[in-house]
């Protein structure tokens, strides 16, 4: 975690969808930095358009206006360098674990047979699911569903890896073990992360900083600098400087999930009791 | 390779397996439980002096069997089998070929889709048997007219069932494997395809029954065809013409089985074509 230029940068971006008679901006003015070799974790009201950041930083969507630039340049269209890791699994159904995780560079060319299999050999070694190389994805457990993904992702070597709520749907013991097991990943090799989720717990103990975005049309809120030391681990949860870092985005959030209910009066009315209570 | 060694000892033949298989035996019993019901309805005519429905009219499966075994004899009984298997087969096929890349292009080819799904869709529910007289005049032998109605009993079926099953893909494969690198091509050959296998095979199961629906009631329409056997559905019609009811029967019971056997095809391709199916 020595060097922290910045590897991308969105710029001003906005995107709207839907027809002139009823477009809805969904992002408006997005601008942050990923910082090479560190995790940035985004957070944001559910609904908020998390989904649509990622989209556009992978290349899927393009901006109406503002840029995003990796290493300097635009980034138009989706590439190996900016991998998704999705929510829902996109495992092919019909490729077994290696050929899934062979996938890319197979795709692409640019590995030889041998070299391919040995780096498939060591990422699939690393995830841990050595002994289910042939075992399809649907004859496979929901969290060795997701580390087979991370190791069809690493495997292309990507200079960003994009995250989006890629432990969502898990039971509680699966999605504290990917944790975990993914937070190992991040500190044994540098790699430049950005992780997507709506957990806060899980984004304040992997991110390097940790950005929280607002209700639509999403903006940045706010960046919190994670100060945690490392190698961490779930425990320091439990901490002090944790807890406070909580509260402090947890109030950011609460104010911007409430936004969406203080339309109407009832709304506003909830609203009001609610902020009292709390 | 201790391990290896355990599971072949492990392993016993299919029919071994078959034997043992509780599922085969229901279905025996069932068969034969059916038999036994139908034998004692037509042999009884009636129960309490009323008539036995449907099994009281009918020859007994006993009188059937004999039929059979007389029918067996003769060539004309196998030259049915022959033909309608080969109308089936060839009527299928020529669905399978015209169908699937014409679903797949409906798929992926907005322009195409745009300018083939409407005519497509107004030709789509025009049974097959509606189209006997025109396709009698449209083609020079009875034996092609057939055929085609036989190819436009599956090649709806097909054709829908591909083009459903190629836009449904998850769109999230295809983003997965663009930014993997993957070109139009890639994307075409190596996601759209695996992934409407399941709709094709499911199309082709469909299909291949109302491909047999058609090729019986197209030759019981149109004569047979040739001059000789006529394929199973004229070996019905004439059967039924010549009032010998245990031989409708027979020839009935002929088709059940063609169809039977042409489904488990299907399946069996189907299992080998996609062994990520199969485990479940």
């Amino acid at each position: 975690m020595t060097e922290t230029s910045n590897l991308m940068e969105v710029r001003n971006v906005s995107k709207a969808f839907g027809e002139d008679w009823e477009r809805e901006q969904v992002v408006e003015n997005l601008s942050l930095n990923i910082k090479r070799n560190q995790l940035t974790a985004i957070v944001g009201p559910s609904g908020c358009g998390k989904s649509t950041v990622v989209n556009l930083l992978a290349g899927f969507e393009s901006p109406d206006s503002g840029q995003i630039l990796l290493e300097g340049e635009t980034v138009s269209g989706p590439s190996k360098d900016r991998l998704v890791v999705f929510q829902e699994t996109a495992l092919m159904p019909w490729l077994n674990t290696y050929q899934n995780v062979t996938f890319g560079p197979k795709l692409r060319g640019d590995m030889s047979a041998r070299e391919l299999k040995i780096a498939a050999d060591r990422i699939i070694d690393t995830v841990g699911l050595r002994e289910f190389k042939d075992k399809y994805p649907l004859q496979l457990s929901g969290g060795m569903q997701r580390r087979a993904e991370l190791a069809r992702a690493l495997i292309n070597q990507p200079l960003v890896m994009i995250m989006d709520e890629p432990f969502r749907g898990l039971d509680a013991m699966t999605r504290q073990l990917m944790q975990e097991f993914y937070l190992r990943l991040c500190e044994e090799e540098e790699r430049t992360n950005v992780f997507v989720t709506s957990e806060l717990e899980e984004a304040i103990i992997l991110a390097d900083s940790l950005v929280v975005l607002s209700n639509r049309p999403t903006t940045v809120r706010e960046v919190v600098q994670i100060d945690l030391p490392r190698p961490r681990n779930l425990d320091m949860l439990s901490s002090p400087e944790a807890y406070d870092y909580k509260r402090h985005a947890m109030e950011m959030l609460h104010e911007e999930a409430l936004k969406s209910f203080s339309g109407t009066e009832s709304g506003s009315e909830f609203l009001k009791s609610y902020t009292q209570h709390a | 390779m201790a391990q290896a060694v355990v599971k072949t000892g492990k392993q016993k033949s299919k029919i071994v397996k078959l034997f043992f298989d509780l599922t085969f035996w229901r279905g025996v019993v069932a068969i034969i439980v059916f038999l036994v019901l139908w034998e004692i309805g037509a042999q009884a005519k009636n129960w309490f002096g009323f008539m036995v429905p449907f099994v009281g009219k009918v020859a007994p499966p006993t009188d059937v069997m004999v039929r059979w075994v007389e029918v067996a004899g003769w060539p004309g009984y196998w030259e049915s089998w022959y033909l309608s298997t080969g109308r089936v087969f060839l009527g299928f096929i020529a669905a399978q070929v015209v169908g699937i890349p014409f679903g797949l292009a409906m798929a992926v080819n907005k322009y195409f889709r745009g300018m083939f799904f409407p005519p497509f869709e107004i030709l789509r529910p025009i049974p097959p048997l509606a189209w006997v007289p025109a396709s009698i005049i449209f083609w020079p032998t009875t034996e092609l007219s057939i055929m085609f109605v036989t190819f436009l009993g599956a090649f709806y079926t097909i054709v829908i069932n591909v083009l459903g099953g190629a836009r449904s893909i998850d769109i999230q494969y295809l983003r997965a494997a663009q930014s993997m690198g993957a070109s139009q091509w890639d994307l075409f050959y190596k996601i759209i395809l695996p992934g409407t296998l399941p709709s094709i095979f499911v199309g082709a199961a469909v299909g291949m029954g109302i491909t047999w629906e058609v090729v019986l009631a197209g030759e019981m329409i149109s004569g047979g065809g040739q001059q000789g056997g006529g394929g199973l559905g004229f070996f019905i019609w004439s059967s039924y013409m010549g009032g010998v009811m245990d031989q409708v029967i027979v020839g009935m019971i002929s088709i059940g089985l063609a169809g039977y056997i042409s489904s488990s095809l299907i399946r069996y391709v189907g299992h080998a074509c996609m062994p990520w199916r199969r485990m479940f």
